[in-house]
């Protein structure tokens, strides 16, 4: 009984505001000013909730992921145009902005009319190449919800209006550039994110599986189940990652339909990522193997998978949920390495990594900054949102330690 | 200590056969076999292939016998006779191919774990002495930047503006004239006017990751009574910090050796070849697209070996370091 002395003061004894005698306990693990009846019944989930939610900057990060999944849902609708759609007219055009007031030459007066500027070619006579520069005279209004060409939304319903546009179809609006082809960059980095992202989720819910699986039978069994599992483990981080994957990823064959790439290129990066969260799934099951419950649950008869799944993982959710967070943004970059590589996903899918090929070469990009920096932008913004908000539900998913 | 060692080593030969059999798998992996793609070159340049010599090769290269076979000969070829197979791209011995290369990685890698180590310790020191001051909060921004950015992304950047602004091309590891040259004093300043891209390139996200260990240890070492008692004692500040929680914090820049370099080379591999460095990066990638197997297993079996030294290196300098790790 040694260690009653060892306890710090308890704080003030707190009495219920409508004066109830306190029947429970003597001493409220409550502070002063919380509200007893809100606190004492809080689960654990909303103790995590409350936590995570005092954590701006993860709330922040936690926003951006959601909208970058909402333009990945709704990309046909968000895209101006189709990500193929070629303009011959407008090859490396450069970024248009938009401006929403025309002023009137003669009366000098400004009137609300949204709308971008034209362009105009120029022919360097040396290298007879062709450039564009944009045009302050040529006025382009655009609008919201304008038609444009008709595309099946999730290839369902067959709709043509899109979010935003130029009014009159044939005029150009490439609000970030085109490529080497003319097609609108602002499009195909929408497009893109449907992919990008869409392999980052994929891919973490089959490491999921197999880093379960493996970690919670190593922690639960131990011994040569559990050296050996590390041991593959060990295997698998010793190899370089980029080596492995590219060693991997090459032997796809070329003849391959691109679903069929997309769904190997997944798997790959799943392959290897399942490691970090097998060896956290296993360190929690040696932990938490020798709780009461556990015993308790053992001693009613539960039988080991029943013991595993219902008692010891369900106490692990947020612990997992916090690193399978912080699995996706290696996901989405190793996607993005492959392609821009040339051996992950190819054209015509449209991938962050794969509008990154277009910008391999030095001297493209001197022409056409914009084909490094815009899909180079999404690609670091949703992996520090996926950084930040892993970090926030680390920091959340265990509310009862300080 | 010595028996320490030869535990560890032997420790490493079960991942050292697990590391083969993924290169050896990896080289296994496309379809058809190394005689096929060397078939089908030799058929696009209009040569005739007689039955007989096909079933020859095929022999020779014991492209018959079972997996584990061909396994076994292949590995003992690599630890015996130091023989990695034969490059058909290149018609060479892989052997005469790689050494160059996997030196060059091995040399951008050291050169950026330095570049880790230099920068990761003073700014980690301060993070964690001035703590959310203006200074911190810059590098905690710089360090979570530098940790999502990809070094691809960063290298193609980094080439980007040194093009455009300052007219400047950055590939490889020498200008021109300075690439055959024998070493000179002028030579060793052209390899580290190329070099130093790729280091920050792949050294970034390592610093970033090692600066905020560093800041996370040593604050948990700064707040410790032995530390208020050597201020107390009137000891000068830079001391108190320098001399014992700098040194204790100081653990994972070496233990850092063990997971920073497979970071490293696995950054150089990709960071290579986007700068068309003459590491194994290019090469590797090369034989993979050609699916050249060999070649590229072998890079991929040495790169995991290398992997595996630094972490046994690294094991061994803690112990050696650090006196309260016991040899068991």
């Amino acid at each position: 009984m040694t260690d009653a002395t060892q306890r710090p003061a308890p704080d003030p004894f707190i009495l219920p505001e409508d004066g109830h005698e306190e029947t429970a306990p003597a001493i409220s693990p409550l502070r002063p000013g919380e509200d007893p009846e809100n606190i004492a019944v809080a689960g654990q989930w909303q103790l995590i909730r409350k936590r995570f939610f005092g954590n701006k900057v993860a709330v922040a990060a936690g926003v951006i992921v959601i909208l970058l999944y909402l333009i990945a849902a709704f990309v046909e609708f968000l895209a101006p145009a189709s990500p193929t759609a070629a303009q011959p007219r407008f090859t490396y055009a450069p970024p248009q902005s938009v401006a929403f007031f025309v002023e009137d030459p003669e009366t000098g007066t400004r009137r609300w009319l949204p709308h971008v500027k034209g362009y105009t070619m120029e022919v360097d006579l040396e290298s007879l190449r062709r450039t564009f520069t944009i045009d302050d005279d040529q006025v382009i209004p655009i609008g919201f919800f304008v038609e444009g060409s008709s595309y099946r939304l999730w290839g369902l319903f067959e709709m043509n209006r899109r979010l935003i546009g130029p009014l009159d179809p044939s005029k150009p609006m490439n609000l970030l550039g085109t490529d080497s082809l003319g097609r609108d960059l602002l499009s195909r980095v929408i497009y893109g994110t449907r992919v990008s992202m869409s392999i980052g989720l994929i891919g973490v819910v089959t490491s999921l599986v197999i880093g379960t699986i493996l970690g919670a039978l190593s922690g639960y069994y131990g011994g040569w189940v559990d050296l050996s599992i590390q041991r593959l483990i060990e295997v698998i981080s010793a190899i370089p990652t980029i080596p492995l994957w590219l060693g991997l990823a090459a032997a796809i064959p070329i003849t391959w339909s691109p679903l069929r790439v997309y769904f190997i290129i997944t798997l790959i990066v799943s392959l290897l990522a399942w490691t970090s969260l097998a060896r956290e799934v296993r360190g929690r099951f040696f932990s938490l193997k020798g709780e009461d419950f556990v015993t308790a649950a053992l001693l009613d008869g539960s039988s080991q998978r029943r013991v595993i799944f219902r008692h010891i993982l369900p106490s692990l959710t947020s612990h997992i949920l916090a690193v399978v967070t912080l699995a996706i943004p290696t996901m989405i970059v190793a996607e993005t390495a492959l392609s821009f590589l040339g051996i992950g996903l190819k054209p015509p899918v449209v991938s962050w990594g794969v509008l990154l090929q277009d910008a391999q070469n030095i001297r493209t990009v001197a022409t056409a900054p914009w084909l490094l920096v815009w899909p180079s932008l999404m690609v670091v913004l949703s992996v520090l949102a996926f950084n930040f908000l892993g970090d926030g539900l680390r920091d959340a998913a265990d509310p009862y330690e300080n | 200590m010595l028996g320490y060692i030869v535990k560890r080593v032997f420790l490493m030969i079960p991942t050292m056969i697990g590391i083969s059999i993924i290169s050896f798998f990896i080289i296994q992996l496309p379809p058809g076999d190394y005689l096929t793609s060397v078939l089908a070159s030799m058929a696009d340049g209009g040569q005739n292939i007689d039955e007989a010599e096909i079933a020859r090769m095929r022999r020779i290269y014991g492209l018959d016998d079972p997996m584990i076979v061909q396994y076994w000969k292949w590995i003992s070829g690599i630890v015996l006779r130091g023989d990695f197979g034969y490059s058909f791209e290149w018609g060479r011995p892989v052997s005469e191919l790689i050494w160059d290369r996997m030196g060059a990685t091995l040399g951008v890698s050291v050169a950026a774990l330095i570049f880790v180590w230099a920068v990761s310790l003073p700014i980690g020191i301060y993070s964690a002495v001035r703590r959310h001051s203006f200074g911190d909060h810059i590098f905690t921004f710089l360090g979570f930047l530098g940790l999502a950015i990809p070094n691809f992304i960063l290298a193609l950047t980094l080439m980007y503006v040194s093009f455009a602004y300052f007219g400047q091309s950055v590939g490889g590891l020498f200008s021109p004239e300075y690439a055959q040259a024998d070493w000179s004093l002028a030579r060793v300043w052209d390899l580290l006017k190329h070099l130093w891209i790729p280091v920050v390139v792949v050294g970034t996200s390592g610093t970033a990751a090692l600066i905020r260990i560093l800041r996370a240890n040593l604050t948990d070492e700064l707040s410790k009574p032995y530390v208020v008692t050597a201020r107390a004692k009137g000891l000068p500040e830079y001391q108190v910090i320098l001399k014992y929680p700098v040194r204790i914090a100081l653990n994972p820049f070496v233990s850092a050796i063990g997971w920073v370099l497979p970071q490293l080379i696995s950054g150089v591999t990709i960071t290579a070849i986007v700068l068309n460095l003459p590491t194994a990066g290019p090469m590797l990638i090369r034989a993979l697209v050609a699916q050249d197997m060999y070649l590229a297993g072998s890079f991929i079996l040495l790169m995991g070996v290398l992997t595996l030294i630094g972490m046994l290196v690294s094991d061994l300098l803690l112990a050696a370091l650090d006196p309260r790790i016991r040899f068991t």
